[in-house]
């Protein structure tokens, strides 16, 4: 049977790309998955991997997510108790944070300690959004990981925010960018993975990316 | 290493079709975009932009497919403008795949709208577009207005006015076209480009007027720009995407370069 894997729709912008490429990365792998976007709690309890997109500001999208009944214990379920791997990507990274301060503070999931804050670059003339593509650069924790592992390190990958999660645990932040300092790229703890940047958009590093998430078994 | 300069080429689409004349004989179907855009998107492109310049409200409709096929076999940001007066046309586009739309003419009309398009949709997806041209006489000082209607309405608005308006409004993008410089290909109009750039906190794409690669360069070094879109000279194969990155990075500017050559065009498309 092909493995179930839930996109969570929660009316965050255009979900086509991210299963797409989810299904592109699937298909280069010989892999039988079977993507569903999905707002139904139910389908997201019963996959078998879940990832999580999000576009716009952090308190939004953590409304968005939780108006839907059911959905934020479905997710638990599934990934925190069933240890499904997850994936978030842009504003679904950051809302695994404790709390967001994008427009006033906000409780994300809470599976990475940590804030999202401002980005706030060292050199004035580096614009907020941070916006195209910047290098991701390992840590030592993420040169680790099973996933980076099967990734090029300083690969190119396609950003855009104005936030980013700090996590309080240096072992929670797999790979970082440089924009006037340091910015989160990657964060990670055992079966959860989170992405600032957009893999549905990083072109072969994306793809990479996804496949190496495909065939995760953490 | 900071962040990188954008390569972004553009491609007019009427009707669902390529405008401009284009020399890849070797694929599938030369008029579609969708293999247009998988030719940049293997030569490293950074972002795709389509300008829409259909004229029946008839076929406006035709782009969403377009932009839907793209989004299907391209994994890279996409940018669509042409023709977007609403809500509904940006919604439209985004949930066909687009992760920007550009508004142009709508916006000078009602530069509310992109209040409004900002709070709803996130200012990262609302691009300006901004076609202007000089209006100072030589020896006065520089002075740019906004023409609409691609280039042929005048507005009497300013330009660097008008930029930082739609800026203070949520605008996330400027997308500035010279309708001095455009089809011309002798460069961007560099004071333009840089008096824009200085004015907004957003990133700024320099557009029109590109005829060689160090016309790029220039856009970034000189004029300041994030970003250099270009039509022609990568649609009639003057150069590849893969050239102008380069050329870019033997003069110093950040781009994000390939690890291996670009696979040839005609093998990765029909393959």
């Amino acid at each position: 049977m092909a493995e179930r894997l839930a996109i969570i729709d929660y009316g965050s912008g255009n979900l086509r790309s991210a299963a797409k490429a989810l299904e592109r990365a699937a298909a280069d792998l010989g892999r039988e998955v079977a993507v569903s976007v999905t707002g139904d709690a139910r389908l997201v309890a019963q996959a078998d991997r879940v990832v999580l997109p999000g576009v716009g500001a952090f308190g939004q999208c953590a409304t968005a997510l939780r108006s839907i009944a059911g959905m934020e214990a479905a997710l638990q379920q599934a990934v925190i108790e069933g240890g499904r791997p997850f994936l978030g990507i842009c504003v679904g990274m950051q809302l695994m944070a404790r709390r967001g301060l994008e427009h006033g503070l906000h409780q994300g999931l809470g599976w990475v300690p940590g804030d999202v804050v401002r980005l706030s670059p060292n050199d004035p003339r580096l614009k907020v959004p941070h916006m195209g593509w910047n290098k991701v650069a390992f840590t030592e924790a993420g040169r680790a990981h099973p996933v980076l592992a099967r990734l090029e390190n300083d690969g190119f990958a396609y950003f855009v925010h104005s936030y980013h999660l700090e996590p309080e645990e240096p072992a929670h932040v797999l790979a970082r960018t440089d924009y006037g300092g340091p910015v989160t790229a990657i964060v990670g703890r055992d079966n959860l993975l989170g992405t600032q940047f957009h893999p549905e958009k990083s072109q072969d590093y994306g793809l990479a990316l996804l496949r190496a998430f495909l065939e995760w078994k953490p | 290493m900071m962040l990188t300069k954008r390569v972004i080429p553009c491609l007019d689409v009427k009707d669902g079709r390529v405008v401009k004349g284009v020399q890849f004989l070797d694929l599938v179907d030369a008029g579609d975009p969708v293999e247009q855009a998988k030719v940049y998107d293997a030569a490293g492109a950074d972002e795709l932009c389509f300008l829409d310049i259909t004229a029946s409200s008839d076929n406006r409709g035709i782009i969403l497919d377009v932009v839907r096929r793209t989004a299907e076999a391209c994994f890279m940001p996409l940018t669509v403008g042409g023709g977007v007066r609403t809500a509904d046309d940006v919604r439209r586009l985004l949930l066909a795949g687009a992760d920007k739309v550009s508004v142009n003419t709508a916006a000078v009309q009602r530069p509310e709208l992109v209040r409004e398009l900002a709070e709803q949709f996130g200012s990262q997806c609302i691009v300006v577009a901004i076609d202007a041209k000089r209006v100072n006489a030589e020896g006065e000082p520089d002075r740019w207005e906004i023409f609409t209607h691609g280039g042929r309405t005048p507005t009497g608005i300013d330009a660097i006015a008008f930029a930082r308006q739609v800026v203070d409004l949520g605008a996330g993008e400027i997308l500035l076209t010279s309708m001095d410089s455009d089809g011309a290909r002798s460069g961007y109009d560099l004071a333009l480009t840089r008096a824009i750039a200085d004015a907004v906190s957003v990133p700024v794409i320099a557009s029109g007027g590109v005829g060689s690669l160090d016309h790029l360069v220039e856009g970034v070094s000189t004029g300041g720009a994030d970003a250099v879109l270009a039509a022609s000279i990568f649609h009639f194969g003057t150069h590849t995407v893969g050239e102008a990155k380069q050329h870019m990075a033997e003069a110093g500017l950040p781009v994000r370069l390939q690890a291996a050559p670009p696979v040839r065009a005609s093998a990765r498309v029909t393959s």
